[in-house]
C-alpha cells in the first residue's frame, strides 16, 4: 500500500515513516541527475565560476596548540606582533613591501567589471597591500587605485603592453591556476564587450577560449631565459612571481627557484575562477592544505625558504586562522579571490529576489561566465556594475583585511610568537590522519605523521 | 654610432644603454654569440644593428626603432613587438613575432614552428618557409611566407590573414582559404615592399590567402527541451 508523499515535502527529511523506504542514491544523488538531464538538453559541458565546491581536506583539519608550561604567549594589543613581509629584496632594486601578508589574487578586467577592479585596488591599498591584474590587461583604473600592483604574465598575452610591464611593481609569470592546472581562461561572449575585446584583440561577443600553454616558451629551461627578458626589459626594477596551480608543488616549485623567481604562488584547487569547464575544477589539482608543505620542503632543500625566494599560497583562504595556519606551514604570505569578492559583495543576501529570478540563491550564485551577477562584480554589464559602490566596496575590502591580519596576530601570539612568519609546523596539530599526511604534522595528541619513519 | 662588443660588454649594460636612448642615435652589437634578450625592450626611435646570430627572445617587446640582425635568430624573436621595426636576414626558430601588436618583423631565411602564434596586429612577413602550426591562434595582422608553409596553418585563427606564396602541407582547424580581394592585393603588395629585399622574386598573383571560418566563435549549445515543447505545441 502507497500513500502519496504529499507536495512540497522534501523525501529525504520526511519525518512520516511512510516515506522513510525512500532512499536516495549517494552516487548518483539529485545534483548528478540535474547535471546529466542538463548535459542531455544541450549537448555542452558545464561550464561555471567559483573552485572546486565539494568536501575536501581543508586547513580546518588542522589546529593551533598554543602556548602551555613550556611556551608562554604574547600580550594580545600590548606586545608587538610584526605582519610586514619583502619580496624580492635579493634581485629587484625595488622589492615589494607588503604590511600584512596577505595579497589579492590575479582577476581579470573583463571577468570583473571596472568597479570591482578599482574596489579591490582600493581595500588593498587601504590595507597596505598588492592587488593582481589578470587575463587581459591593465586598466588605467586599476593602476591607478592600487599601491602596489602585480601584473600578470599570462599564455594568451592578451592586452600585454611593455609600457604596464614598466609601470608594474612585480609581475607574475603564470603557468597555471588552481582551479585548473593545464587550463587556459574563458570568458564567454556576453562578458566581450566592445572595450574588452579592443583590450584583448579579439572580436565582440565571441566565446574566448584562452591559450593554456605560453606562446614562446616551453619548459623551466626556457622559462629561465624568459624570466631574464622580463628582467632585462623592466631593467631588473621589480619582483618576478612565478604562480603554478597547486599540481606537482615539490618539483614545481624547485624548478620555479631554478628559473629565477623571486616568489612562487601555489594555487591549490579550492582557488576560484570566472568561468571554467566544472570537471576541471573539481577533478584537477590537489587541496591548498596538501600543497604547502611540498613547496616549503623544495625551498628548504634548495637553502631558499625565507629567504630569497618567498612563498605565497592561495586556493580556499578565508579567515585569519587559515591565514595563519599557512604561515606556520611555511608560506610568507596568502592570497585571496573568493574571499575578497564575497567582501566586496559578491552573493549578497540583499539580492537574494534577484538571485532567485536567475534560477540562484545567494550563497549558490556561481554563474560568474554569464555575465549578469545582480552584485554588478562579474558583469560588463553597465547598469549590473553601476551598483557596486567602489569607495565603499573597497571600505570593505579593506575590514575585511584588517580582520584576517588582526585574527593572525590573535593566533601568532598565543603561540608566543612575535611575528607571524615565526609561526612554525610545530605549533599545529592535525585533526584527521588525511590532514597530518597531507601538512605533515602528527596527528592531534600523538606524536605520528603518517607517512614519516 | 656606439659599439657593444659582448665579449666584453654585458647584455645588462647593452640593454641599459638601449633603454636610456632617447632617439636617433645608433648602436651596433658585435659578438653576441647567441646571447638571449639582445636589444629587448627598445622604446625610443633608434637604430640597432647587431652583427652574428641571437639566441631566445631578441627584440623583444620592442617599440618605435629599428633592429637589424645579421645571422640567426632562436626562439621568439620580437615576442610581442608594439611597433617599429625588427629584421633578420638568416632563420628564425620557433615563435617569430609571438603575439606582437604592431610594427613589422621581416625573416630573411626560414622561421620555424609556431611563427605568428597568437599575433594581435603585427605584420610578419618570411622570405623562405615557416614549420607547423604558424599562425595558431592569430587574433589579427598579417603573415606573409613566400615559401611553403607546414602542417595546421592557422589552426583555431581568428581575424588575421595569412597569404602563402608556395604549398600548404595542411591547415589547421577552422581556417580556410579566402578569396583574394583588391584590399588583400593591396595589403599584400605593400607588405613585399616594406620587407624587400628578403621577397625579391615574389609576385602578389603568386600568393594565396587562408584565414578564419569563424566556426570556433561560439560553443555549440543545443536545447532539446525547446524542441520537445515546440512539438507539443507549447511554444507556437
Amino acid at each position: 500500500m502507497t500513500t502519496p508523499l504529499p507536495d512540497g515535502v522534501d523525501p529525504a527529511d520526511a519525518s512520516d515513516p511512510d516515506f522513510w523506504h525512500l532512499r536516495e542514491s549517494y552516487t548518483f544523488d539529485r545534483n548528478v541527475i540535474a547535471e546529466i538531464r542538463r548535459a542531455a538538453n544541450t549537448g555542452i559541458y558545464r561550464i561555471r565560476g567559483w573552485g572546486a565546491k565539494r568536501r575536501l581536506p581543508t586547513l580546518d583539519d588542522l589546529v593551533f596548540l598554543g602556548a602551555s608550561m613550556s611556551r608562554y604567549p604574547l600580550e594580545g594589543y600590548r606586545e608587538a606582533c610584526g605582519t610586514d613581509i619583502v619580496i624580492g629584496e635579493d634581485r629587484a632594486e625595488r622589492p615589494v613591501h607588503l604590511k600584512i601578508p596577505v595579497t589579492i589574487a590575479g582577476m581579470s578586467f573583463g571577468s570583473l567589471s571596472a568597479q570591482a577592479k578599482e574596489a579591490l585596488g582600493r581595500g588593498a591599498s587601504a590595507a597596505g597591500t598588492s592587488t593582481t591584474t589578470g587575463d587581459g590587461g591593465m586598466t588605467d583604473e586599476e593602476r591607478q587605485h592600487s599601491t602596489t600592483l602585480v601584473y600578470q604574465y599570462l599564455p594568451s598575452r592578451y592586452g600585454m603592453n611593455p609600457d604596464h610591464l614598466r609601470v608594474a611593481d612585480a609581475i607574475e609569470v603564470v603557468v597555471g591556476q588552481g582551479a585548473k592546472p593545464g587550463g587556459g581562461g574563458m570568458l564567454l561572449g556576453q562578458k566581450i564587450t566592445e572595450r574588452v575585446a579592443e583590450m584583448r584583440t579579439l572580436p565582440e561577443g565571441i566565446d574566448q577560449r584562452s591559450a593554456c600553454r605560453h606562446p614562446d616558451w616551453t619548459g623551466p629551461d626556457d622559462l629561465e631565459i624568459k624570466i631574464g627578458e622580463l628582467r632585462e626589459i623592466t631593467d631588473w626594477q621589480v619582483p618576478i612571481y612565478v604562480k603554478v596551480g597547486a599540481a606537482r608543488p615539490y618539483y614545481d616549485t624547485a624548478l620555479a627557484v631554478k628559473a629565477g623567481a623571486d616568489a612562487v604562488v601555489v594555487d591549490g584547487m579550492q582557488g576560484g575562477t570566472a568561468a571554467t569547464q566544472d570537471v576541471f575544477i573539481e577533478h584537477v589539482g590537489i587541496p591548498t592544505l596538501a600543497a604547502i608543505g611540498e613547496s616549503v620542503r623544495a625551498l628548504r632543500e634548495l637553502g631558499v625558504h625565507r629567504r630569497e625566494v618567498k612563498l605565497i599560497v592561495a586556493g580556499g583562504i578565508r579567515s585569519g586562522a587559515d591565514v595563519a595556519k599557512a604561515l606556520a606551514l611555511g608560506a610568507d604570505a596568502a592570497s585571496i579571490g573568493t574571499a575578497a569578492l564575497i567582501a566586496i559583495g559578491d552573493n549578497d543576501p540583499a539580492y537574494e529576489s534577484e538571485y532567485r529570478a536567475l534560477g540562484a540563491s545567494a550563497g549558490f550564485w556561481e554563474d560568474f561566465q554569464a555575465g549578469n551577477d545582480p552584485a554588478g562584480i562579474t558583469t560588463q554589464d553597465p547598469d549590473l556594475s553601476a551598483r557596486l559602490d567602489p569607495v565603499l566596496a573597497g571600505r570593505r575590502l579593506a575590514n575585511y583585511l584588517q580582520v584576517l591580519t588582526i585574527e593572525t596576530q590573535i593566533l601568532a601570539r598565543a603561540n608566543g610568537k612575535s611575528h607571524v612568519l615565526n609561526l612554525e609546523p610545530e605549533d599545529l596539530a592535525a585533526l584527521t590522519v588525511e590532514a597530518a599526511a597531507m601538512a605533515k604534522v602528527p596527528l592531534a595528541g600523538t606524536n605520528w605523521v603518517p607517512g614519516t619513519d | 654610432m656606439t659599439t657593444f662588443d659582448l665579449t666584453g660588454a654585458t647584455r645588462r649594460e647593452l640593454n641599459q644603454a638601449l633603454h636610456d636612448a632617447s632617439g636617433g642615435e645608433s648602436f651596433e652589437v658585435v659578438n653576441p654569440r647567441g646571447a638571449h634578450a639582445v636589444a629587448c625592450g627598445i622604446r625610443a626611435d633608434i637604430d640597432v644593428v647587431v652583427r652574428g646570430s641571437v639566441g631566445y627572445y631578441c627584440a623583444g617587446m620592442h617599440q618605435h626603432g629599428r633592429v637589424l640582425v645579421e645571422g640567426n635568430a632562436s626562439t621568439g624573436l620580437a615576442e610581442n613587438i608594439m611597433s617599429g621595426l625588427v629584421r633578420i636576414t638568416g632563420n628564425a626558430t620557433m615563435s617569430a613575432g609571438a603575439t606582437g601588436c604592431g610594427g613589422l618583423v621581416v625573416v630573411g631565411g626560414n622561421a620555424g614552428a609556431r611563427c605568428g602564434i597568437s599575433m594581435k596586429g603585427v605584420d610578419i612577413v618570411v622570405g623562405g618557409n615557416v614549420g607547423h602550426m604558424s599562425a595558431f591562434m592569430a587574433q589579427a595582422g598579417n603573415l606573409v611566407v613566400c615559401g611553403d608553409a607546414a602542417a595546421d596553418l592557422g589552426d583555431s585563427i581568428y581575424e588575421a590573414q595569412i597569404f602563402v606564396r608556395g604549398d600548404v602541407e595542411s591547415l589547421g582547424a577552422d581556417c580556410v582559404e579566402k578569396e583574394m580581394r583588391p584590399e588583400h592585393v593591396e595589403t599584400l603588395r605593400g607588405l613585399l615592399a616594406a620587407a624587400a629585399p628578403a621577397t625579391e622574386g615574389a609576385e602578389v598573383s603568386q600568393f594565396r590567402r587562408y584565414g578564419s571560418a569563424r566556426r570556433l566563435y561560439n560553443f555549440t549549445i543545443d536545447d532539446v527541451d525547446a524542441l520537445e515543447a515546440e512539438r507539443e505545441g507549447a511554444i507556437p
